[in-house]
Protein backbone atom coordinates (compact mmCIF):
# COMPACT_ATOMS: atom_id res chain seq x y z
CA UNK A 1 0.00 0.00 0.00
CA UNK A 2 1.46 3.34 -1.02
CA UNK A 3 0.90 4.89 2.40
CA UNK A 4 2.74 7.55 4.39
CA UNK A 5 4.35 4.78 6.47
CA UNK A 6 6.60 4.12 3.45
CA UNK A 7 8.94 7.00 4.30
CA UNK A 8 12.33 6.09 2.87
CA UNK A 9 13.86 9.05 1.01
CA UNK A 10 11.40 11.73 2.12
CA UNK A 11 12.59 15.04 3.57
CA UNK A 12 11.45 17.57 6.13
CA UNK A 13 9.50 15.20 8.39
CA UNK A 14 10.69 16.77 11.61
CA UNK A 15 13.71 16.67 13.91
CA UNK A 16 15.62 13.53 14.92
CA UNK A 17 15.86 14.66 18.53
CA UNK A 18 17.88 11.83 20.11
CA UNK A 19 17.40 11.76 23.87
CA UNK A 20 20.01 10.87 26.48
CA UNK A 21 19.18 8.11 28.98
CA UNK A 22 15.84 7.47 27.35
CA UNK A 23 13.39 5.32 29.35
CA UNK A 24 11.83 2.25 27.68
CA UNK A 25 8.39 3.80 28.08
CA UNK A 26 7.85 7.55 28.54
CA UNK A 27 4.59 7.10 30.43
CA UNK A 28 2.93 4.05 31.96
CA UNK A 29 0.18 4.13 29.30
CA UNK A 30 2.75 3.44 26.57
CA UNK A 31 3.74 0.20 28.28
CA UNK A 32 0.07 -0.78 28.67
CA UNK A 33 -0.67 -0.15 24.98
CA UNK A 34 2.39 -2.10 23.95
CA UNK A 35 1.48 -5.01 26.26
CA UNK A 36 -2.18 -5.03 25.19
CA UNK A 37 -1.14 -5.20 21.55
CA UNK A 38 1.12 -8.19 22.26
CA UNK A 39 -1.52 -9.98 24.37
CA UNK A 40 -4.56 -9.13 22.26
CA UNK A 41 -6.35 -11.81 20.21
CA UNK A 42 -6.07 -9.37 17.28
CA UNK A 43 -2.35 -10.23 17.09
CA UNK A 44 -3.05 -12.85 14.44
CA UNK A 45 0.39 -12.52 12.92
CA UNK A 46 3.08 -9.84 12.68
CA UNK A 47 2.23 -8.81 9.14
CA UNK A 48 -1.44 -8.40 9.96
CA UNK A 49 -0.43 -6.22 12.91
CA UNK A 50 1.86 -4.04 10.79
CA UNK A 51 -0.86 -3.60 8.22
CA UNK A 52 -3.27 -2.40 10.92
CA UNK A 53 -0.90 0.48 11.61
CA UNK A 54 -0.60 1.23 7.90
CA UNK A 55 -4.39 1.48 7.71
CA UNK A 56 -4.37 4.55 9.97
CA UNK A 57 -5.21 7.39 7.55
CA UNK A 58 -2.07 9.32 6.57
CA UNK A 59 -3.13 12.71 7.95
CA UNK A 60 -3.72 11.04 11.34
CA UNK A 61 -0.64 8.77 11.20
CA UNK A 62 2.01 11.39 10.51
CA UNK A 63 1.67 13.58 13.62
CA UNK A 64 0.98 10.69 16.03
CA UNK A 65 3.63 9.54 18.49
CA UNK A 66 4.61 5.89 18.15
CA UNK A 67 2.40 4.42 20.85
CA UNK A 68 -0.56 6.54 19.80
CA UNK A 69 -0.30 4.63 16.52
CA UNK A 70 -0.32 1.36 18.44
CA UNK A 71 -3.33 2.50 20.46
CA UNK A 72 -5.25 3.51 17.35
CA UNK A 73 -4.40 0.36 15.40
CA UNK A 74 -5.27 -1.89 18.34
CA UNK A 75 -8.63 -0.14 18.84
CA UNK A 76 -9.41 -0.37 15.12
CA UNK A 77 -8.35 -4.03 14.89
CA UNK A 78 -10.55 -4.99 17.85
CA UNK A 79 -13.55 -3.59 15.98
CA UNK A 80 -12.47 -5.02 12.60
CA UNK A 81 -12.07 -8.51 14.06
CA UNK A 82 -15.39 -8.28 15.90
CA UNK A 83 -13.93 -8.45 19.41
CA UNK A 84 -15.47 -5.12 20.39
CA UNK A 85 -18.00 -2.68 18.96
CA UNK A 86 -17.49 0.91 17.96
CA UNK A 87 -20.00 1.81 20.65
CA UNK A 88 -17.89 0.10 23.30
CA UNK A 89 -14.79 1.87 22.06
CA UNK A 90 -16.54 5.23 22.18
CA UNK A 91 -18.19 4.73 25.57
CA UNK A 92 -15.14 3.06 27.13
CA UNK A 93 -17.39 0.40 28.66
CA UNK A 94 -17.81 -3.23 27.69
CA UNK A 95 -21.28 -4.42 26.71
CA UNK A 96 -22.57 -7.60 28.28
CA UNK A 97 -21.53 -9.84 25.41
CA UNK A 98 -19.33 -12.70 26.47
CA UNK A 99 -15.75 -13.25 25.40
CA UNK A 100 -14.99 -15.25 22.30
CA UNK A 101 -11.53 -16.33 23.36
CA UNK A 102 -9.53 -17.61 26.30
CA UNK A 103 -6.82 -15.05 26.92
CA UNK A 104 -3.26 -16.30 26.77
CA UNK A 105 -1.59 -16.53 30.17
CA UNK A 106 1.39 -14.42 31.20
CA UNK A 107 3.62 -17.51 31.18
CA UNK A 108 2.53 -18.52 27.71
CA UNK A 109 3.15 -15.05 26.29
CA UNK A 110 6.56 -14.52 27.92
CA UNK A 111 7.69 -18.00 26.86
CA UNK A 112 6.59 -17.18 23.32
CA UNK A 113 8.49 -13.89 23.37
CA UNK A 114 11.67 -15.56 24.59
CA UNK A 115 11.66 -18.77 22.53
CA UNK A 116 13.62 -19.35 19.38
CA UNK A 117 11.22 -18.91 16.48
CA UNK A 118 11.69 -18.93 12.73
CA UNK A 119 10.06 -17.51 9.63
CA UNK A 120 11.91 -20.01 7.45
CA UNK A 121 9.57 -22.40 5.61
CA UNK A 122 9.89 -25.28 3.19
CA UNK A 123 9.69 -24.54 -0.50
CA UNK A 124 10.31 -27.22 -3.09
CA UNK A 125 11.14 -24.96 -6.06
CA UNK A 126 14.74 -23.77 -6.32
CA UNK A 127 15.58 -20.06 -5.84
CA UNK A 128 15.25 -18.10 -9.10
CA UNK A 129 18.25 -15.87 -8.44
CA UNK A 130 21.88 -16.69 -7.67
CA UNK A 131 24.22 -14.73 -5.43
CA UNK A 132 25.74 -11.92 -7.49
CA UNK A 133 22.83 -11.75 -9.94
CA UNK A 134 21.52 -8.35 -11.00
CA UNK A 135 17.83 -7.88 -10.27
CA UNK A 136 15.31 -5.12 -10.69
CA UNK A 137 12.79 -4.39 -7.94
CA UNK A 138 9.47 -4.68 -9.73
CA UNK A 139 7.24 -1.66 -10.15
CA UNK A 140 4.26 -2.96 -8.20
CA UNK A 141 1.76 -0.85 -6.29
CA UNK A 142 -0.35 -3.30 -4.30
CA UNK A 143 -3.43 -2.01 -2.49
CA UNK A 144 -2.67 -4.23 0.50
CA UNK A 145 0.38 -4.81 2.69
CA UNK A 146 3.80 -5.10 1.07
CA UNK A 147 7.38 -4.84 2.29
CA UNK A 148 8.73 -3.48 -0.96
CA UNK A 149 9.37 0.22 -0.29
CA UNK A 150 8.60 2.67 -3.09
CA UNK A 151 12.13 4.06 -3.10
CA UNK A 152 13.61 0.86 -4.60
CA UNK A 153 10.85 0.04 -7.11
CA UNK A 154 12.18 0.02 -10.66
CA UNK A 155 15.79 0.12 -9.48
CA UNK A 156 18.55 -2.41 -10.09
CA UNK A 157 20.48 -4.08 -7.31
CA UNK A 158 22.66 -7.13 -6.72
CA UNK A 159 21.70 -10.28 -4.83
CA UNK A 160 24.07 -10.52 -1.89
CA UNK A 161 22.60 -13.46 -0.01
CA UNK A 162 19.64 -15.80 0.09
CA UNK A 163 17.96 -16.23 3.49
CA UNK A 164 15.93 -19.26 2.33
CA UNK A 165 12.16 -19.27 1.86
CA UNK A 166 10.36 -17.03 4.39
CA UNK A 167 6.72 -16.31 5.18
CA UNK A 168 5.50 -13.87 2.52
CA UNK A 169 4.04 -10.75 4.22
CA UNK A 170 1.85 -9.66 1.31
CA UNK A 171 -0.14 -12.88 1.67
CA UNK A 172 0.18 -13.38 5.42
CA UNK A 173 -1.08 -9.87 6.23
CA UNK A 174 -4.39 -10.52 4.50
CA UNK A 175 -4.70 -13.89 6.26
CA UNK A 176 -4.37 -15.70 2.94
CA UNK A 177 -1.70 -18.11 4.16
CA UNK A 178 2.07 -17.94 4.57
CA UNK A 179 2.86 -18.61 0.89
CA UNK A 180 6.63 -19.00 1.55
CA UNK A 181 8.89 -17.26 -0.96
CA UNK A 182 12.66 -16.97 -1.23
CA UNK A 183 14.03 -13.96 0.61
CA UNK A 184 17.16 -12.24 -0.67
CA UNK A 185 19.51 -9.60 0.67
CA UNK A 186 19.70 -7.12 -2.23
CA UNK A 187 22.15 -4.21 -2.32
CA UNK A 188 21.48 -1.03 -4.29
CA UNK A 189 24.08 1.64 -5.03
CA UNK A 190 23.26 5.08 -3.68
CA UNK A 191 23.48 6.61 -7.17
CA UNK A 192 21.04 4.00 -8.54
CA UNK A 193 18.43 5.00 -5.94
CA UNK A 194 19.08 8.71 -5.56
CA UNK A 195 20.85 9.81 -8.72
CA UNK A 196 24.28 11.09 -9.61
CA UNK A 197 24.35 13.55 -6.70
CA UNK A 198 24.29 10.70 -4.22
CA UNK A 199 27.33 9.84 -2.12
CA UNK A 200 29.39 7.45 -4.30
CA UNK A 201 30.36 5.50 -1.17
CA UNK A 202 26.71 4.85 -0.17
CA UNK A 203 24.80 1.63 -0.68
CA UNK A 204 21.48 0.47 0.78
CA UNK A 205 20.63 -3.19 1.38
CA UNK A 206 17.08 -4.52 1.78
CA UNK A 207 15.66 -8.00 2.32
CA UNK A 208 13.27 -8.62 -0.57
CA UNK A 209 11.10 -11.60 -1.47
CA UNK A 210 11.34 -13.24 -4.88
CA UNK A 211 7.95 -11.96 -6.16
CA UNK A 212 9.30 -8.40 -5.69
CA UNK A 213 12.17 -9.05 -8.12
CA UNK A 214 12.78 -9.64 -11.81
CA UNK A 215 16.02 -10.35 -13.71
CA UNK A 216 17.88 -7.23 -14.87
CA UNK B 1 26.27 14.17 20.85
CA UNK B 2 22.58 14.03 21.83
CA UNK B 3 20.83 17.24 22.80
CA UNK B 4 20.82 17.94 26.49
CA UNK B 5 17.35 19.41 26.89
CA UNK B 6 14.75 17.01 28.23
CA UNK B 7 11.76 16.14 26.10
CA UNK B 8 9.46 13.18 25.95
CA UNK B 9 9.03 12.67 22.25
CA UNK B 10 10.87 13.11 19.02
CA UNK B 11 9.04 15.07 16.33
CA UNK B 12 8.59 17.80 18.94
CA UNK B 13 5.09 16.48 19.57
CA UNK B 14 3.14 15.38 22.57
CA UNK B 15 0.31 12.88 22.72
CA UNK B 16 -3.12 14.12 23.84
CA UNK B 17 -3.14 14.74 27.58
CA UNK B 18 -6.00 12.30 28.09
CA UNK B 19 -4.14 9.33 26.56
CA UNK B 20 -3.73 7.63 29.93
CA UNK B 21 -7.51 7.75 30.43
CA UNK B 22 -8.25 6.43 26.95
CA UNK B 23 -5.76 3.60 27.42
CA UNK B 24 -7.22 2.80 30.82
CA UNK B 25 -10.69 2.60 29.27
CA UNK B 26 -9.43 0.27 26.54
CA UNK B 27 -7.75 -1.94 29.11
CA UNK B 28 -10.96 -2.25 31.15
CA UNK B 29 -12.88 -3.21 28.03
CA UNK B 30 -10.34 -5.90 27.13
CA UNK B 31 -10.21 -7.25 30.67
CA UNK B 32 -14.00 -7.16 31.19
CA UNK B 33 -14.55 -9.00 27.94
CA UNK B 34 -11.96 -11.57 28.92
CA UNK B 35 -9.77 -10.83 25.92
CA UNK B 36 -6.57 -10.26 27.90
CA UNK B 37 -5.35 -11.33 31.31
CA UNK B 38 -4.17 -8.24 33.25
CA UNK B 39 -1.35 -10.29 34.81
CA UNK B 40 0.02 -10.93 31.33
CA UNK B 41 0.11 -7.17 30.66
CA UNK B 42 2.20 -6.61 33.80
CA UNK B 43 4.51 -9.44 32.76
CA UNK B 44 5.01 -8.07 29.25
CA UNK B 45 5.81 -4.56 30.51
CA UNK B 46 8.26 -6.01 33.02
CA UNK B 47 9.89 -8.23 30.39
CA UNK B 48 10.67 -5.27 28.16
CA UNK B 49 11.48 -2.79 30.92
CA UNK B 50 13.80 -5.18 32.83
CA UNK B 51 14.39 -8.42 30.94
CA UNK B 52 15.86 -7.32 27.63
CA UNK B 53 17.95 -4.33 26.66
CA UNK B 54 21.15 -3.20 24.97
CA UNK B 55 23.33 -4.89 27.58
CA UNK B 56 22.51 -8.17 25.80
CA UNK B 57 23.87 -6.90 22.51
CA UNK B 58 26.85 -5.36 24.32
CA UNK B 59 27.72 -8.80 25.67
CA UNK B 60 27.68 -10.18 22.11
CA UNK B 61 29.94 -7.38 20.85
CA UNK B 62 32.41 -7.74 23.73
CA UNK B 63 32.60 -11.48 23.08
CA UNK B 64 33.25 -10.81 19.40
CA UNK B 65 36.07 -8.41 20.31
CA UNK B 66 37.77 -10.90 22.61
CA UNK B 67 37.07 -14.27 20.98
CA UNK B 68 38.09 -14.51 17.31
CA UNK B 69 36.35 -17.87 16.80
CA UNK B 70 33.09 -16.46 18.19
CA UNK B 71 33.41 -13.40 15.96
CA UNK B 72 33.78 -15.69 12.96
CA UNK B 73 30.65 -17.64 13.91
CA UNK B 74 28.79 -14.37 14.57
CA UNK B 75 29.57 -12.94 11.16
CA UNK B 76 28.74 -16.25 9.43
CA UNK B 77 25.52 -17.10 11.30
CA UNK B 78 24.58 -14.53 13.94
CA UNK B 79 21.28 -16.24 14.82
CA UNK B 80 23.13 -19.32 16.12
CA UNK B 81 26.03 -17.34 17.60
CA UNK B 82 23.82 -15.08 19.74
CA UNK B 83 21.77 -18.12 20.79
CA UNK B 84 24.99 -19.53 22.31
CA UNK B 85 24.73 -16.62 24.78
CA UNK B 86 21.03 -17.31 25.32
CA UNK B 87 19.66 -14.48 23.16
CA UNK B 88 16.66 -15.43 21.06
CA UNK B 89 12.96 -14.72 20.78
CA UNK B 90 10.46 -12.40 19.17
CA UNK B 91 12.02 -9.91 16.73
CA UNK B 92 15.28 -11.82 16.90
CA UNK B 93 14.32 -14.91 14.93
CA UNK B 94 16.90 -14.24 12.21
CA UNK B 95 19.92 -12.09 12.99
CA UNK B 96 22.71 -10.76 10.78
CA UNK B 97 25.77 -9.10 12.36
CA UNK B 98 27.68 -6.56 10.28
CA UNK B 99 31.18 -5.34 11.10
CA UNK B 100 32.36 -1.75 11.17
CA UNK B 101 35.95 -1.42 10.00
CA UNK B 102 38.28 1.41 9.04
CA UNK B 103 36.82 1.11 5.51
CA UNK B 104 33.13 0.40 6.18
CA UNK B 105 30.48 2.01 8.39
CA UNK B 106 27.12 0.26 8.82
CA UNK B 107 23.82 1.91 9.76
CA UNK B 108 20.52 0.13 10.51
CA UNK B 109 17.02 1.51 9.90
CA UNK B 110 13.48 0.32 9.30
CA UNK B 111 11.89 2.73 6.83
CA UNK B 112 8.48 1.00 6.83
CA UNK B 113 7.89 0.63 10.58
CA UNK B 114 10.19 -0.02 13.54
CA UNK B 115 11.89 -3.42 13.07
CA UNK B 116 14.63 -3.82 15.67
CA UNK B 117 16.43 -6.76 17.33
CA UNK B 118 14.42 -6.95 20.59
CA UNK B 119 16.31 -9.84 22.26
CA UNK B 120 19.63 -8.02 21.71
CA UNK B 121 18.75 -4.34 22.13
CA UNK B 122 15.32 -4.25 23.79
CA UNK B 123 12.68 -1.89 22.40
CA UNK B 124 13.87 0.84 20.04
CA UNK B 125 14.41 4.45 21.15
CA UNK B 126 11.95 7.12 20.00
CA UNK B 127 14.39 8.59 17.46
CA UNK B 128 14.74 5.20 15.71
CA UNK B 129 10.95 5.11 15.21
CA UNK B 130 10.71 8.78 14.26
CA UNK B 131 9.50 9.93 10.85
CA UNK B 132 12.78 11.85 10.48
CA UNK B 133 15.10 8.87 10.96
CA UNK B 134 12.98 6.47 8.92
CA UNK B 135 12.87 8.88 5.99
CA UNK B 136 16.43 10.22 5.98
CA UNK B 137 18.69 7.32 6.96
CA UNK B 138 18.56 5.73 3.50
CA UNK B 139 19.12 8.90 1.44
CA UNK B 140 21.29 11.05 3.70
CA UNK B 141 23.02 8.82 6.26
CA UNK B 142 25.94 11.23 6.62
CA UNK B 143 23.58 14.09 7.45
CA UNK B 144 21.83 11.89 10.01
CA UNK B 145 25.15 10.77 11.51
CA UNK B 146 26.28 14.39 11.71
CA UNK B 147 23.27 15.14 13.91
CA UNK B 148 24.41 12.34 16.19
CA UNK B 149 27.84 13.96 16.34
CA UNK B 150 29.39 11.29 14.13
CA UNK B 151 31.59 12.33 11.20
CA UNK B 152 32.51 9.70 8.65
CA UNK B 153 35.71 10.12 6.65
CA UNK B 154 35.39 10.77 2.92
CA UNK B 155 36.89 7.43 1.88
CA UNK B 156 34.70 5.29 4.14
CA UNK B 157 31.97 3.20 2.55
CA UNK B 158 28.51 3.58 4.13
CA UNK B 159 26.27 0.54 4.11
CA UNK B 160 22.69 1.16 5.20
CA UNK B 161 20.52 -1.83 6.13
CA UNK B 162 16.77 -1.29 5.75
CA UNK B 163 15.09 -3.99 7.86
CA UNK B 164 12.27 -4.92 5.48
CA UNK B 165 11.89 -8.60 6.51
CA UNK B 166 12.14 -10.75 9.66
CA UNK B 167 15.91 -10.37 9.62
CA UNK B 168 17.35 -8.11 12.29
CA UNK B 169 20.71 -6.36 12.05
CA UNK B 170 23.34 -5.83 14.72
CA UNK B 171 26.32 -3.57 14.07
CA UNK B 172 29.60 -4.77 15.57
CA UNK B 173 31.37 -1.47 16.29
CA UNK B 174 35.11 -1.10 16.04
CA UNK B 175 36.82 -1.85 19.32
CA UNK B 176 37.73 1.49 20.91
CA UNK B 177 41.38 2.46 21.05
CA UNK B 178 42.95 2.30 24.48
CA UNK B 179 40.74 -0.58 25.63
CA UNK B 180 43.47 -3.21 25.30
CA UNK B 181 43.77 -4.17 28.94
CA UNK B 182 40.03 -4.53 29.57
CA UNK B 183 38.29 -7.85 30.12
CA UNK B 184 35.06 -8.90 28.42
CA UNK B 185 32.74 -7.42 31.08
CA UNK B 186 34.62 -4.10 31.09
CA UNK B 187 34.51 -3.99 27.31
CA UNK B 188 30.76 -4.70 27.31
CA UNK B 189 30.28 -1.64 29.51
CA UNK B 190 31.88 0.47 26.75
CA UNK B 191 29.40 -0.70 24.10
CA UNK B 192 26.47 1.65 23.58
CA UNK B 193 23.07 1.00 22.05
CA UNK B 194 23.65 3.62 19.33
CA UNK B 195 26.99 1.98 18.56
CA UNK B 196 25.13 -1.24 17.74
CA UNK B 197 22.68 0.62 15.44
CA UNK B 198 25.46 2.58 13.78
CA UNK B 199 24.64 6.09 15.03
CA UNK B 200 27.64 6.24 17.36
CA UNK B 201 31.32 5.38 17.24
CA UNK B 202 32.94 3.98 20.35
Amino acid sequence: MNGVHDMGGMANLGPLAPEDNEPVFHAPWEGRVFAMTIASPTRVNLDYGRHQRELIPGPDYLPMTYYERWFRSLSDALVRRGFATLEEMESGRASTRSAKVTPRSAGEIITGLSSRGSYLRERTAAPAFAIGAQVRARNINPAGHTRLPRYVRGHVGVIERCHGAHVFPDSNARLAGEDPQYLYGVRFAGAELWGEESDPRLSVALDLWEPYLEPA
Amino acid sequence: MAHDHPHDHAEGQHPPSDMHLRVKALESILVEKGLVDPASLDAIVEHFAEGVGPRNGAQVVARAWTDAAFRQRLVKDATSAVAELGFMGSQGEHVVAVENTAQVHNLVVCTLCSCYPWPLLGLPPVWYKSNAYRSRAVIDPKGVLHEFGVEIDEGVEIRVWDSTAEVRYLVIPQRPAGAEGLDEAELAARVTRNGMIGTALL
